[in-house]
């Protein structure tokens, strides 16, 4: 699949957030929209995986997602590589669904193997799987995604150390470096930088990329891989934008948990043209069949 | 006020009469328990917070190493990556003191465990007033509550350590999460190891007919004590150990209080959201009798020894047969 295929992707996986959103009234956009290019990376190209191996952990890769209140796209990539009704997006947030706001194994949803939200609790999980697939003798690789807000948690940075300490190479975490949490500016409300610094003292193979970019997303990624044997997980600090995509949310703060009124879900998909795959409502809307 | 006959005058069974062993920490049995495990079911791995030697896993540890895990002290990441091996397929037991196996990590084990449905054994040494010299903040008092508390979640308190040998073993056997709860110092070791043991199922050690003694832990041993002094009394005394509290053994308890029409708790726990709240419960709705609960009165602990602990905060043989004559007074006429 080309960048090209796959930007147009995202930009679905975009319109379906902002449709979903819309329709729940409430839930979280801007990360949502940021880590579009990173989820149609990991689940339309790169990572190993079939819903139709749900919920073996065996012959296919696993992903995490620490910052379970970016949901949204997740549930987004879900639906669009196979793992429940497309048109399930539409019952987001609202009551006996399995879209619960923040992601959750109680209802059965395919796709999500631990709850998360109650935020830096992901990464320890990560390291978990991480050392059970090389116990179980598995080639396969552990994904989890942090927020960079999400990195004021004391757990990250016991799982940051733990890491290492259990030589997890088969483990990939991504940071979205948005620079953005609820109350502003990453670095106002408890600096992180030299961000790359503190995970490299910590033991980490680091990558900085920039986020958006299909082929550094890759290029990180198979540099990650190489490190198998290594000992060293990676870590791939991901520059990005909040709510990219859509001009006017971009980079506020104020999009991090704020749904659109339906003015601007209007003014947003007007900037997200339409695609190929149609959206998650329309009757000839597509699921992705595999590479 | 009814003048109650002795219990042997009422035909009660005679029960055999229980002998202490020798006297073994229930933690020892833990690390015996782990042992075994560690020889018969390759699923299952520790996770240990830097304290090996007090939960005695050295033999764990040194035979299996592949599936002994060193995650310091940093008890909210080991609840994480518990979660995540069992994710894995495996069978993890964390292992630290009471206080930082709940308490600490309430949250994680809430989201990343419980919530999760997740097969992740959460083994708590050192609980209780019975920590001893350490104090108050090492005193898990409140662990019973926060873990049955929470939905899905199995707590297992043994009375001893050939219980907890065989509670172990049965945790492990369980497909779900398990707050398993033992201790530190010497206790008297009365029961057998029992390869069946039940959970969820109440055990009665003595039969009785003027009061029930429901009793968990380390307080079951000053339950069957309390029953003999209750005896030269004249009152007769029905034990019943609780291993489980949750699932609770409601029918067990009921079944009991309708032949008594008494009952007394007894925990070393926070006399709010232990066991004598969740037997107030089952009795409240099913079988209304009096009820008192000897447990630690809201309060925190302090340091002291063991056995001076327990009786400066009330967990005694004699405020068991105290509490015991209370509730036994306030039955209706």
């Amino acid at each position: 699949m080309t960048n090209s295929e796959l930007a147009e992707i995202s930009r679905q996986l975009r319109r379906d957030v902002i449709r979903m959103i819309s329709s729940a009234e409430s839930g979280h956009l801007g990360g949502s929209l940021g880590m579009a290019d990173i989820f149609t990376a990991l689940y339309f190209k790169e990572m190993n995986h079939s819903p139709g191996l749900w919920p073996s952990v065996q012959g296919q890769d696993l992903f995490f997602l620490s910052n379970g209140h970016i949901a949204p796209v997740w549930y987004a990539a879900l639906a669009r590589t196979g793992y429940f009704p497309l048109n399930e997006l539409g019952t987001l947030r609202r009551i006996h669904s399995r879209l619960q706001g923040h992601p959750a194994t109680k209802e059965g949803l395919p796709g999500i193997r631990v709850a998360s939200g109650s935020l830096g609790q992901g990464l320890s999980v990560a390291v978990g799987a991480a050392i059970a697939q090389k116990l179980n003798g598995s080639s396969d690789w552990v994904y989890v995604l942090m927020g960079d807000g999400e990195l004021n948690e004391g757990q990250i940075w016991e799982a940051a150390m733990n890491g290492p300490h259990q030589q997890t190479d088969n483990l990939i975490a991504f940071v979205d470096r948005n620079r953005l949490q609820i109350d502003g500016d990453t670095e106002v409300v408890k600096k992180l930088d030299p961000l790359p610094d503190k995970w490299t003292a910590f033991g980490w193979n680091v990558i900085e990329i920039n986020g958006h970019d299909f082929s550094q997303i890759f290029a990180a990624v198979q540099t990650a891989k190489a490190g198998r044997g290594t000992g060293k997980p990676t870590v791939i600090i991901a520059n990005t934008i909040m709510s990219k995509g859509v001009s006017f949310m971009e980079n506020q703060a104020k999009w991090h948990g704020t749904p659109p009124s339906r003015e601007l879900e209007a003014k947003a998909l007007a900037e997200l043209s339409p695609t190929a795959w149609k959206d998650y409502d329309d009757p000839a809307a597509r699921v992705f069949e595999g590479k | 006020m009814t003048i109650r006959l002795p219990g042997f005058l009422k035909g009660s069974k005679v029960m055999p009469k229980f002998t202490v062993k020798d006297n073994k920490p229930t933690r020892n049995a833990f690390g015996e328990a782990m042992a075994e495990l560690g020889k018969t079911n390759q699923d299952v791995v520790v996770l240990c917070a830097d304290l090996k030697g007090s939960l005695k896993l050295e033999k764990f540890s040194e035979n299996h190493p592949d599936r002994y895990f060193s995650v310091g002290i940093a008890e909210a990441d080991m609840i994480g990556t518990a979660a995540g091996l069992a994710i894995g397929g495996k069978i993890p037991f964390t292992a630290t003191f009471a206080e930082f196996s709940t308490g600490r990590v309430y949250d994680q084990i809430r989201q990343s465990v419980a919530y999760s449905g997740l097969n992740v054994k959460i083994c708590a040494s050192h609980a209780g007033l019975t920590l001893g010299e350490d104090g108050a903040t090492h005193q898990a008092l409140e662990d019973i509550g926060l873990m049955r508390a929470l939905p899905g979640m199995t707590v297992l308190v043994p009375c001893d350590a050939n219980e907890t040998y065989s509670a172990t073993l049965a945790a492990a056997r369980h497909q779900g999460p398990v707050y398993l709860r033992f201790g530190r110092p010497n206790q008297p070791n009365f029961t057998e190891i029992n390869p069946d043991f039940q959970i969820g199922k109440a055990v009665v050690l003595k039969e009785g007919s003027d009061v029930t003694l429901v009793a968990t832990g380390i307080l079951v041993w000053k339950a069957l004590e309390a029953a003999d002094r209750l005896e030269a009394d004249g009152i007769s005394a029905e034990v019943i150990n609780i291993h489980t509290i949750k699932p609770l053994d409601s029918d067990a308890i009921t079944a009991s209080s309708l032949k008594t029409g008494a009952v007394v708790t007894a925990e070393e726990h926070q006399m709010h959201t232990g066991l004598g709240d969740a037997v107030a419960h089952v009795l409240s709705t099913r079988n209304p009798v009096p009820l008192e609960i000897v447990a630690v009165q809201d309060t925190f602990g302090e340091s002291g020894l063991p056995d001076e602990l327990l009786s400066a905060y009330g967990l005694t043989s004699g405020a068991l047969a105290d509490a015991a004559k209370k509730a036994i007074s306030r039955k209706k006429i």
